[in-house]
């Protein structure tokens, strides 16, 4: 743990940082492989629309006895494991006293015939107590529409509603291509799985908009309120970010681990207890979308963000002005000798000896000099005549003392 | 909120005893478990039979509407599919949902006509053709006793009014009924009355064969309909009986008169239908100022509203009457005073749920298709689709989950991991006990998507806490004592969390605005659950904060209290105040 909380220091004053920013086409890379993957699968496999978008049969049974819920689990094992794809999730309810109601997609005549033996030798009832019928989808295409319409409204009032919060529209293209990022790739997962989409998957895929975009937003408020100052920090913009990602990384680790966690344990328990079910299918949306929404908000949101401002003329002097800070005093960062300090006999202090710091751009970098009094560092010549501040001349404020304040 | 005297203690009192009053209204309901979805309880199928053939596209109209109805407050989570050729069933969560049968089934075919006769055509009214105004008057003698009883006793037909001068309306009204008889004794005013009150309004823009929409006549043709009304129909007027409650219903072809019956057993001879259902396009239920009874209060589309200010300006002044037919039942009729340039009311003797209940069916329209109502539908009780054994996984995952959340929480928060556990417990103690008042007044029915949402929304919950205790160790780091750090660190973390969540809200609004079925359902769990989120970070972990900020154990770093110099990373950290 405290390794950790360490690295949360260390990651807040930019001591030590991951270039998210800097090796953007890495991060896109990897994404733009994962999401063609999702896509071929998608292509290939296609998606495994349930019952509810497709209507199908519906049996009808008249049993014997009672038509206990002990009976209709039964008879969904039984005609779920019958081979059947069509069949391999199927929803049975009791109605009434003494009927059983199976419904399944549509099959073929050899099939039904299978479904149909799978049901009769469950519930010992000959072929002629079973009514067959035709269901319609619940989840039909008004439904979808009126689901995708609701969803482009959204789209664009939450493009809206980042820019005007943000005040930078390039915000909120960049959430919605880490949204499209997080929906391609659990749409694949669900491609290349076979899963079932059902009215639940729906659900699922958009808790899962919401987490991104949520995720992204806070992402983005850091970003927003790392960038305020540029000037004063003698920062750049992509630095100003990363510094951002890294300030929030430990968040994000956090908020991850602690919304996976439960979700990880519905698709663990459904998947170990009960095999197929929809609580498997909604864990597993669930969980890939979130974990996507999480990386795509650091890896893909931020530097395709920091990408798309590049080019604007703040950033661009915010960059020159964080080049010269930096020219400004190029031994800044050279040690100076304190008491105590480690010296190897060899001559070479113990930091320098690893090789990954010396390549740095400017020539050798360790870390900042830490005496109070500035020793062992030669400053360089004013560039200018030091100029009046702009408070000179006027009258200070004062403050009386304590006991004439009154109270 | 973040000034200096803030008081702490005081949020959290008001937050508890707010949690206090929404669980006492959950103790009036009497019910401490969630109704439970289709998928878990199982619950009630009503399955209908259309009369005759329809065809696929009205059975799937029907279906949409009838979805829409059930549907329609967005929490039901009820399921409507077409099965067969010409049947529709209905799975409603929770057990014996009868009383949503008639709801379900009614066709609300919704239509205006104007009265011709009521009980009879006097038999001078078939001779006197000539003289249009003995149909009125004549008519008028004869129900007069009805028509001045029926308010009187309060039921079945009092105002077609306007919106906002009901009250006015109301009383010149009853008046104006009281007075049938004596007024009708001079039969000529109100002939003379009667054309000319119908020319001006309507004669200009269009005239008798342009009709205002499809199936429909013009105003001007019913009005003469109404003043000189065929020999044929009033024969039929006459020989025709009215049926027994609840048996088969008229047959109501919008383009022909009609000849029908209201609830107390009243004849009418109808003109053919000026209004159609499809042109209302909202409808709302209620009391109205300074009204008694519930009514059903209608908008109309820019035709439909045109054809109801023409057909009032009609028969404004006289004694004739306006009929709001519904499935060929007159429910309400009514004279008016002026002509009416805006909404209409039903009243007739609804309750509260009738009145919401035909308010919610006009509003989504008349169904295609009609249902036998003796033969062809019939309810019976469904057991839960999912086996039993997912409700407990699903709750065992959850409680699994949760633990698991906490456990980490308190590891790497330590002290701060306690105010998450709090947060988490009290969060989850407000969202089970919102879900009981809600599916004791809007029938929200939690299924197992439910439930793996809430399960999914702790992990968004605990994550205000995270940005938030994160927010306070940055601003410790940069040197600030506990106590600034809490203020300065809620100030921001409180930006971040609105906007985050604000986007949250926005999804659930839109989605529950533009969603049907389970789209809405989800949106609706979702805007709950964030704004439960946004009360709790509001009124509880923040206040908490501050409180704790007060104690030694905190606000000295002690080593188990999460910000401890080591916790943070830092060599040392500020203590402020007095220290």
């Amino acid at each position: 743990m405290s390794k950790f909380t360490r690295l949360g220091n260390s990651l807040y004053t930019g001591e030590k940082s991951i270039d998210f920013v800097g090796r953007k086409w890495t991060w896109y890379a990897i994404s733009a492989v994962i999401i063609i993957a999702a896509i071929l699968g998608l292509s290939l496999k296609g998606l495994n629309m349930g019952l509810e978008f497709t209507g199908g049969t519906q049996y009808t049974v008249t049993v014997s006895g009672t038509a206990s819920q002990k009976v209709a689990d039964s008879v969904r094992t039984a005609v779920g494991g019958s081979g059947v794809k069509a069949a391999s999730d199927p929803t049975v309810t009791t109605s009434g006293a003494h009927n059983l109601i199976i419904q399944i997609k549509s099959v073929s005549q050899a099939e039904n015939t299978t479904v149909l033996k799978a049901i009769t030798d469950t519930t010992h009832v000959s072929a002629k107590n079973v009514s067959q019928d035709h269901v319609g989808a619940s989840w039909g295409k008004e439904v979808a529409t009126k689901a995708i319409q609701g969803l482009v409204v959204f789209l664009v009032a939450v493009m809206l509603f980042i820019a005007m919060y943000t005040r930078q529209w390039k915000m909120s293209v960049a959430a919605l291509v880490a949204l499209a990022h997080d929906v391609v790739i659990t749409v694949g997962v669900y491609a290349l799985s076979g899963f079932e989409v059902t009215p639940a998957t729906v659900t699922g895929f958009l808790t899962i908009l919401g987490f991104s975009l949520y995720d992204t937003v806070v992402v983005f408020d850091k970003i927003k309120e790392n960038t305020k100052n540029l000037r004063a920090t003698k920062r750049s913009y992509a630095d100003a970010a990363n510094l951002a990602v890294n300030q929030t990384l430990v968040r994000s680790i956090n908020t991850s681990i602690v919304a996976l966690i439960p979700v990880a344990a519905i698709l663990w328990v459904s998947a170990v207890q009960l095999g197929t079910s929809t609580l498997k299918d909604l864990a597993l949306a669930l969980f890939v979308g979130m974990a996507a929404g999480t990386y795509s908000s650091i890896f893909i949101a931020t530097p395709l963000f920091v990408q798309l401002k590049s080019g604007e003329k703040e950033v661009l002097d915010a960059e020159r002005r964080a080049r010269r800070a930096r020219q400004a005093d190029p031994y800044a960062n050279v040690p100076a000798f304190v008491e105590g300090m480690e010296v190897e006999d060899d001559g070479i202090p113990a930091e320098l000896r690893e090789g990954e710091e010396t390549t740095a751009p400017h020539g050798f970098r360790t870390r900042p000099n830490t005496d109070a009094m500035g020793r062992g560092r030669t400053a360089p010549p004013a560039r200018g005549p030091v100029r009046e501040s702009g408070s000179s001349g006027r009258r200070q404020p004062t403050r009386q003392p304590r006991s004439k304040r009154g109270k | 909120m973040a000034r200096k005297n803030a008081r702490p203690g005081r949020t959290l009192a008001v937050f508890f005893l707010v949690l206090a009053v929404v669980y006492g209204l959950v103790a009036l309901g009497g019910k401490w478990k969630p109704e439970l979805g289709l998928d878990l309880q199982g619950g009630t199928r009503i399955m209908m039979i259309a009369n005759g053939h329809p065809t696929s596209e009205a059975m799937k109209q029907a279906r949409s509407i009838i979805d829409e109805r059930v549907n329609g407050s967005g929490v039901t989570a009820a399921k409507v599919t077409t099965q067969g050729s010409n049947e529709i069933i209905v799975d409603i969560p929770g057990q014996s949902r009868d009383d949503l049968v008639n709801e379900v089934s009614q066709t609300a075919q919704l239509r205006f006509r104007l009265v011709a006769c009521q009980q009879s055509c006097s038999t001078s009214s078939s001779t006197s053709s000539v003289l249009p105004s003995t149909a009125p008057s004549s008519g008028a003698s004869a129900p007069a006793s009805g028509a001045a009883s029926a308010p009187a006793s309060g039921a079945p037909r009092a105002g077609l009014a306007y919106d906002l001068k009901q009250a006015k309306g109301k009383k010149k009204h009853k008046k104006h009924k009281a007075g049938t008889p004596s007024s009708s004794a001079s039969p000529s005013a109100t002939a003379s009355a009667a054309p000319s009150t119908a020319a001006s309004p309507s004669a200009t823009p269009s005239t008798s064969t342009s009709p205002d929409q499809k199936g429909d006549v013009s105003v001007d043709q019913a009005v003469q309909f109404m003043n000189n009304p065929p020999a044929d129909w009033s024969a039929k007027l006459d020989a025709y009986t009215c049926p027994a409650k609840g048996s088969a219903n008229v047959e109501d072809n919008p383009s022909q008169p009609l000849v029908t019956c209201d609830s107390s057993g009243v004849k009418y001879l109808l003109s053919p239908a000026i209004i159609e259902g499809t042109q209302v396009s909202d409808a709302n239920s209620g009391i109205p100022q300074n009204g008694v009874g519930y009514v059903v209060t209608l908008d109309f589309h820019s035709a439909g509203r045109k054809a109801f200010a023409d057909a009032t300006g009609a028969i404004a002044g006289t004694n004739q009457l306006f009929a709001i037919v519904l499935d060929g039942d007159v429910i309400s009729a009514a004279t008016a005073d002026s002509r009416i340039n805006g909404s209409a009311q039903i009243s007739g003797n609804f309750t509260q749920a009738s009145a919401a209940a035909l308010a919610n069916n006009l509003k989504f329209g008349a169904l295609p298709v009609s249902f036998d109502k003796k033969n062809g539908i019939s309810h019976s009780t469904i057991g839960p689709s999912l086996a039993g054994n997912q409700l407990s996984a699903g709750l065992w995952a959850g409680g699994i989950g949760l633990l698991l959340v906490m456990l980490y929480c308190l590891l790497y928060y330590r002290g701060l991991g306690l105010v998450v556990v709090g947060s988490l417990v009290v969060a989850g103690v407000t969202v089970y006990g919102m879900v009981l008042l809600l599916s004791k007044t809007a029938d929200f029915t939690l299924d197992l998507p439910g439930i793996a949402g809430l399960i999914v929304a702790v992990g968004i919950t605990a994550d205000s806490f995270i940005v938030y205790f994160e927010r306070i160790r940055d601003e410790m780091r940069d040197g600030k004592s506990m106590r600034v750090a809490v203020e300065a660190g809620w100030r921001r973390a409180r930006n971040t969390c609105l906007a985050a969540d604000g986007v949250s809200l926005l999804a659930a609004l839109i989605l529950y605005i533009f969603g049907a079925g389970d789209v809405r359902g989800f949106a609706f769990a979702l805007g709950l659950s964030t704004a439960i989120d946004l009360v709790i970070f509001f009124f509880f972990t923040h206040p908490t904060i501050q409180w704790l900020s007060h104690y030694k154990f905190f606000n000295r770093g002690h080593r188990l209290s999460g910000l401890d110099a080591e916790a943070l990373g830092v060599d040392r950290i500020t203590v402020g105040g007095r220290a």
